[in-house]
């Protein structure tokens, strides 16, 4: 059965279509990425997904469950993790996470030994007899995966759970979710840092409340849309980057150029070589060190596709 | 399912809350039993010694004998406090204007002579009507010693009056107004509390987003609503029983019935109050909102209740709305028990009302609340 699936799912506030004609489907035990600009509709499409915003159109099944039917019986499968840190600021992490437990029906030992294992996996031991309100930020997203986790749903939404974290609790954290993924826990997560895109078995990107790529990383790496059949991409070490940058924006058969640490990715027409490239910011004083083809990453992905969406909209919109 | 799924969770949650905030929780605990005080010892509703000048122009320099005997019987009624004679109608009517005095009583310069001719002699008792408990003391008074007056004259021997009605006041002797007015306080007071507290205590849960995180979970609506009440409920009786204690022994207002019953009826009332405050919280979305709708639904039970105007003399339409008022039972209780001694057969239905309207609150605001999740 399918963890997560949606058809036609739309939200409307107003007259703005917030998300719009949305389709996922999501398989059990998989870490499902949910990637978008701010405003894209991410936040919306989990409200939907756990009951907790009405949908304009369509339809969502949780675990088998329709949504618009038993919102009740499927908030017993899930988990979330707002955006927002949203637990109570004046009860201590113990008491935040005994809270929700009770709130889930645990009790007795069945709760002590879950929350022992919450604070076990999400480090926070230190800081049990400590107010929420008072804790880093980091501690309380933590805090709040913990408590999300606690009742052990099996569908977890997590809404940029590693905003503000640092390096090392995020590796952690992304740890512990490949390790319950492989119990058959499918994870919903929205992220905006394209390491993490990398590491999920299975990405959508939306943009202006529609999804325009659905896929696994490697299957969206080799979207025609991304790198087209008459085009190569080329990663160009150099010595002054942002001189070869916009040199090379001004030449006809370079279709874009971004800058990524000290060398440059390119997508260049079949027309121009790597070599006649190379060639030419040697004769413009440049010290060309290295020219190396390229799979495109994520984040060309991300922006070639929004790049050309963006273009479309404007055909769109251009005629009215 | 179990429509309390949750509710023990929630409970356990809002007294940790409260222990917290136990300033809070202190502050609205005091505030009332304050301003019981404060009001207790400054309202007296009875009239008194009201001002009053004198303009008697029935003799040269202090009016007439028979002008001072009608003086002296106004004086001894306790009503009126002669503060000053006047020696012009201009300067009557400036003391009146200014406020010095709210009554002015002119005797005309034939007072004497008409009533030597057995003809009737009129007294003119100008009253400021801008206080209409005031003026009805004054003009009542001032007939009253007026007719006495006249009988006195027209029987001379008669000891006794020939019909002698005696007023008696009979569940509230002294007529002292602490009495009277503080059972029905008690009502006002008990509302604030209650209702605003309930209120803010969801709202301030949806400023904060985490009531968003407490709908994900399979908490019920009514067992959330039940859990918030809770505290706030037996902050309620605390106060009930404090504010007693406080009119008891304080202001000496004895209770006639028994204040067990008295208690345990009330708390029907705090129970209505307290489901009041989640349905204002279920449209509101700040405090502020919160506070403008609570105020919404207090102004309207402090003047429909019967606490300030009796019920029988509204409007009929008023009269109407004053039963959709929870505070117009509850002051019918506590009056019934603090001041009529009365009891549990007299007062039942007036609980069952409460509790009632309590119950169709707390449903409406369940199916506000479902329709909000989902
Ligand atoms: N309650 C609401 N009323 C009106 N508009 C809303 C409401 N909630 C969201 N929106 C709008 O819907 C759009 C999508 O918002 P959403 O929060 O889903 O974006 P997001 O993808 O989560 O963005 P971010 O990455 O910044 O979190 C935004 O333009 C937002 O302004
Ligand atoms: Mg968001």
């Amino acid at each position: 059965m399918t963890a997560i699936r949606t058809t036609d799912l739309t939200r409307r506030f107003g007259t703005f279509t917030a998300v719009d004609g949305v389709n996922l489907t999501v398989e059990p035990g998989e870490i499902f990425g949910f990637l978008g600009p701010n405003g894209s509709g991410k936040t919306t499409v989990i409200k939907m997904l756990c009951g907790l915003l009405p949908m304009s159109e369509g339809n969502a099944w949780v675990d088998g469950i329709d949504v618009r039917q038993h919102p009740d019986l499927v908030r017993t499968r899930i988990g979330y993790m707002s955006q927002k840190f949203a637990l109570y600021d004046d009860l201590t992490v113990l008491e935040n996470l005994r809270f929700y437990g009770k709130v889930y029906g645990l009790h007795g030992p069945t709760l002590h030994t879950r929350i022992e294992s919450m604070i076990e996996s999400s480090h926070i031991g230190p800081y049990v007899t400590r107010f929420a309100g008072r804790l880093s930020g980091g501690w309380k997203q933590r805090l709040a995966l913990a408590c999300a986790m606690l009742h052990d749903p099996l569908i977890l939404y997590l809404d940029e759970p590693t905003a503000g974290i640092d390096p090392v609790a995020r590796r952690q954290l992304w740890d512990l979710l490949f390790q319950l993924s492989g119990r058959g826990i499918t994870f919903f997560v929205t992220t905006h840092y394209m390491d993490e895109a990398e590491r999920c078995s299975h990405l959508a990107y939306i943009y202006h409340g529609k999804v325009i790529a659905d896929g696994t990383p490697t299957a969206l790496r080799a979207l025609p849309d991304v790198t087209p059949p008459d085009t190569h991409r080329y990663e160009i070490t150099v010595d002054e980057t942002t001189q070869a940058l916009a040199l090379l924006r001004t030449w006809p058969g370079v279709r874009s150029a971004t800058i990524f640490g000290r060398s440059i990715h390119t997508l260049l027409e079949q027309s121009l070589s790597a070599e006649a490239l190379s060639t030419r910011l040697q004769e413009a004083g440049m010290v060309v060190e290295e020219v190396r083809s390229l799979l495109p990453s994520l984040e060309d992905v991300f922006v070639e596709l929004t790049l050309r969406r963006q273009r479309e909209l404007e055909a769109l919109g251009a005629p009215k | 399912m179990n429509p309390l799924r949750g509710l023990t969770a929630i409970v356990y949650k809002e007294f940790l809350h409260a222990r917290r905030d136990s300033m809070a929780i202190m502050f609205s605990l005091l505030m009332p039993l304050i301003q019981m005080t404060i009001l207790g010892a400054a309202i007296d509703t009875n009239v008194r010694q009201i001002p009053t000048v004198v303009f008697d122009q029935s003799g040269p320099i202090s009016g007439s004998a028979d002008s001072r005997v009608l003086l002296d019987r106004l004086r001894n009624t306790d009503t009126f406090h002669i503060v000053q004679l006047v020696h012009s109608d201009q300067e009557l009517n400036e003391a009146l204007v200014a406020g010095q005095a709210r009554v002015g009583i002119k005797i005309p310069y034939d007072y004497a002579r008409r009533l030597l001719a057995g003809d009737t002699a009129q007294v003119l008792v100008l009253v400021d009507g801008s206080d209409s408990s005031v003026a009805g003391q004054a003009i009542n008074v001032a007939a009253q010693v007026g007719l006495r007056e006249s009988l006195a004259r027209m029987i001379p021997n008669a000891r006794a009056l020939v019909v002698d009605v005696r007023p008696k006041m009979m569940f509230n002797p002294d007529s002292r107004s602490p009495n009277f007015f503080l059972p029905g306080l008690m009502a006002v007071l008990l509302l604030f509390v209650t209702t605003m507290l309930t209120a803010f205590s969801v709202v301030r849960e949806k400023e904060r987003g985490t009531l968003e995180q407490l709908l994900v979970t399979p908490v019920r609506p009514l067992a959330l609503m039940l859990g918030k009440i809770t505290p706030y409920f037996v902050l309620g009786v605390t106060e009930m029983c404090a504010i007693l204690f406080f009119m008891r022994y304080l202001f000496q207002v004895p209770i006639h019935g028994s204040p067990v019953l008295l208690v345990a009826l009330s708390t029907c009332y705090l129970f209505v109050n307290l489901t009041i405050g989640i349905l204002v919280s279920t449209k509101a979305n700040s405090q502020t909102e919160a506070l403008q709708l609570a105020m919404m639904t207090v102004l309207p039970s402090i003047f429909l209740s019967g606490y300030i105007f009796p019920r029988d003399n509204m409007p009929l339409i008023f009269q109407g709305i004053s039963y959709l008022v929870p505070a117009s039972y509850m002051i019918n209780i506590t009056r019934g028990v603090i001041l009529r001694g009365a009891d549990l057969p007299e007062l039942w239905p007036d609980a069952l009302a409460l509790f009632m309207m309590g119950v169709c609150i707390l449903l409406l605001a369940a199916r506000r609340f479902t329709r909000m999740i989902v």
